[in-house]
């Protein structure tokens, strides 16, 4: 228990600051939702919305962690493979779904930097008041909605890179998720055949929880829902990773594809 | 003519060794997909917030995409050339610049205008938006100049991928900084004084305003100075990224840095 314990913590860890010093990640995870949040909360003040800048700081924030997970886990297998590590990370004792969890988890960890980074925004620019409604429940929405998001990573990460190009899968999904999780929007909004889709998708849960928890409203549904999703999340992800590593030493294909 | 052949055949071969990765399973969803739910995702924030039509969402957005060929493209032309190794022996060549880099940067104003062309068609499918038929041959020209434009100023980051090692971070800055300074998705005049002025010397601000104005029955001659004026930025940016391409060619030349990463 301890040594997966501490494998998990020295492996989050590894990956939080190999994320933190990358260029791309920092753009997706700090800048970029500063910008879409800037942009929704003049669209709303330009609307008929004004005061949603709360609304449009989460929703970024959201965004970043989303775009984090897309590109962090949705790439972590290749990116091991162009590194030479996959190797490694396969032949080391410890099971592949340990050393991959706490990777996938870290990259929606470095969705802290969006959060932190659109409601600091908020608050220094716009002065917008950090006083949330339920601010013990915000932290475990934030906590629940970071744990569910790496949890799909897990999915994405063993799924993705049964595809040849699956960086254009990464580049395509990133706005469409946006807009089914309902980020900036109501989802009632949307045609109603995509609501079985936001239902399975943890930013769904995530956005309302954090919302439930700094407006006002009961997020505990929410937080359920991150949860129950993140379950089932990690039994598809261990059965894909699963698949995947098998297929891979079967076919003497790890390195190559 | 040899400067001709250089533009042409120069400019195509060139696009093909450096994006021979460009497969259509990579450049459907990269350059297609992904720019398709950009125009509805802002069309339905568009609609959540009241804030104007689907067609002002369409054709601020649709315009905007055509960037993505722009500044990426010419930011991995002229840095796919520093990473595959092959900067050195282009520039030792005595081939006319002007012809060398100005035949890498057509390809990608073309892809630009078929971007936004798709961008346009599914949009405007998919959306609740009514585009007069006579709007769309001064929309199509104000979208080659636009693109022109865009591919300039990513001319401009590809002269500084000379010198720097991770201009994709800028290019990828400057697609965020486009969304939100040039009206893309919010009407420039509801956008602060400072922005605005920024907005005022970018590419896509005037070329967005015009189609805009197209879009809603004006004529090409009522919009030319928008059009005027985004084809002088480009031609601003243009020339700004040339002669940082000379002087960074002759630096570089100097301190034996090409291929330094």
């Amino acid at each position: 228990m301890t040594h997966a314990f501490r494998l998990f913590w020295f492996s989050w860890l590894f990956n939080m600051k190999n994320l933190t010093t990358s260029g791309f990640f920092i753009l997706n995870a700090t800048i970029s939702p500063v910008f879409f949040a800037t942009i929704a909360h003049y669209m709303f003040e330009s609307g008929s919305r004004p005061g949603s800048l709360l609304f449009a700081s989460l929703g970024a924030g959201m965004m970043g962690i989303w775009s984090s997970v897309l590109f962090g886990s949705g790439g972590l297998i290749q990116w091991q493979r162009w590194q030479g590590t996959l190797e490694y990370v396969i032949g080391v004792p410890p099971r592949l779904f340990q050393v991959v969890l706490p990777m996938t988890i870290a990259t929606a960890s470095i969705g802290l930097y969006s959060i932190a980074s659109t409601l600091l925004w908020g608050w220094a620019i716009f002065d917008l008041p950090l006083d949330f409604a339920h601010p013990v429940w915000f932290v475990v929405a934030l906590v629940a909605a970071i744990v569910s998001l790496g949890l799909l990573g897990l999915v994405m990460s063993s799924t993705f890179v049964l595809m040849r190009n699956a960086n254009s899968l990464s580049n395509l999904l990133e706005y469409p998720i946006w807009l089914v999780t309902g980020l900036l929007i109501s989802l009632s909004l949307l045609p109603g055949w995509t609501r079985p889709i936001s239902y399975i998708l943890a930013p769904t849960w995530g956005i309302k929880g954090l919302r439930d928890a700094a407006m006002g409203g009961n997020p505990g549904p929410a937080v359920a829902a991150c949860l129950v999703l993140g379950l089932v999340y990690l039994v598809i992800g261990h059965f894909t990773l699963g698949y995947f590593e098998v297929r891979a030493r079967r076919s003497a294909t790890l390195a190559l594809r | 003519m040899n400067g001709v052949r250089i533009f042409f055949i120069g400019g195509y071969l060139a696009y093909r060794a450096l994006f021979n990765w460009i497969h259509w399973t990579m450049y459907v969803p990269t350059m297609l997909g992904g720019p398709i739910f950009q125009i509805l995702f802002f069309a339905y924030v568009g609609r959540y917030a009241g804030l104007q039509s689907d067609e002002f969402f369409l054709v601020g957005n649709a315009v905007a995409i055509c960037s993505l060929g722009g500044i990426f493209g010419m930011a991995m032309t002229i840095g796919g050339e520093r990473w595959t190794q092959t900067l050195s022996s282009i520039l030792v060549t005595p081939a006319n610049r002007l012809a060398l880099f100005l035949g890498r940067a057509l390809p990608n104003i073309a892809n630009g205008v078929i971007v936004s062309a798709v961008g346009f068609t599914v949009g405007y499918v998919l959306l609740d938006v009514s585009l007069p038929a006579s709007a769309i041959p001064g929309i199509a020209l104000i979208v080659v100049v636009a693109s022109f434009s865009c591919t300039a100023f990513g001319t401009l980051i590809g002269a500084f991928g000379l010198r720097g090692r991770d201009i994709f971070f800028f290019a990828n800055l400057m697609i965020f900084v486009f969304l939100l300074f040039c009206g893309v998705n919010v009407p420039v005049d509801a956008l602060p004084t400072w922005m605005q002025d920024i907005g005022k010397v970018l590419p896509l601000t005037h070329g967005i305003e015009a189609a805009r104005e197209v879009a809603d029955g004006a004529s090409l001659g009522d919009v030319s100075d928008l059009v005027l004026t985004e084809a002088g930025i480009g031609f601003f940016y243009a020339a700004l990224a040339y002669s940082l391409l000379r002087l960074f060619e002759v630096d570089g030349r100097r301190r034996a840095s090409f291929e330094t990463m």
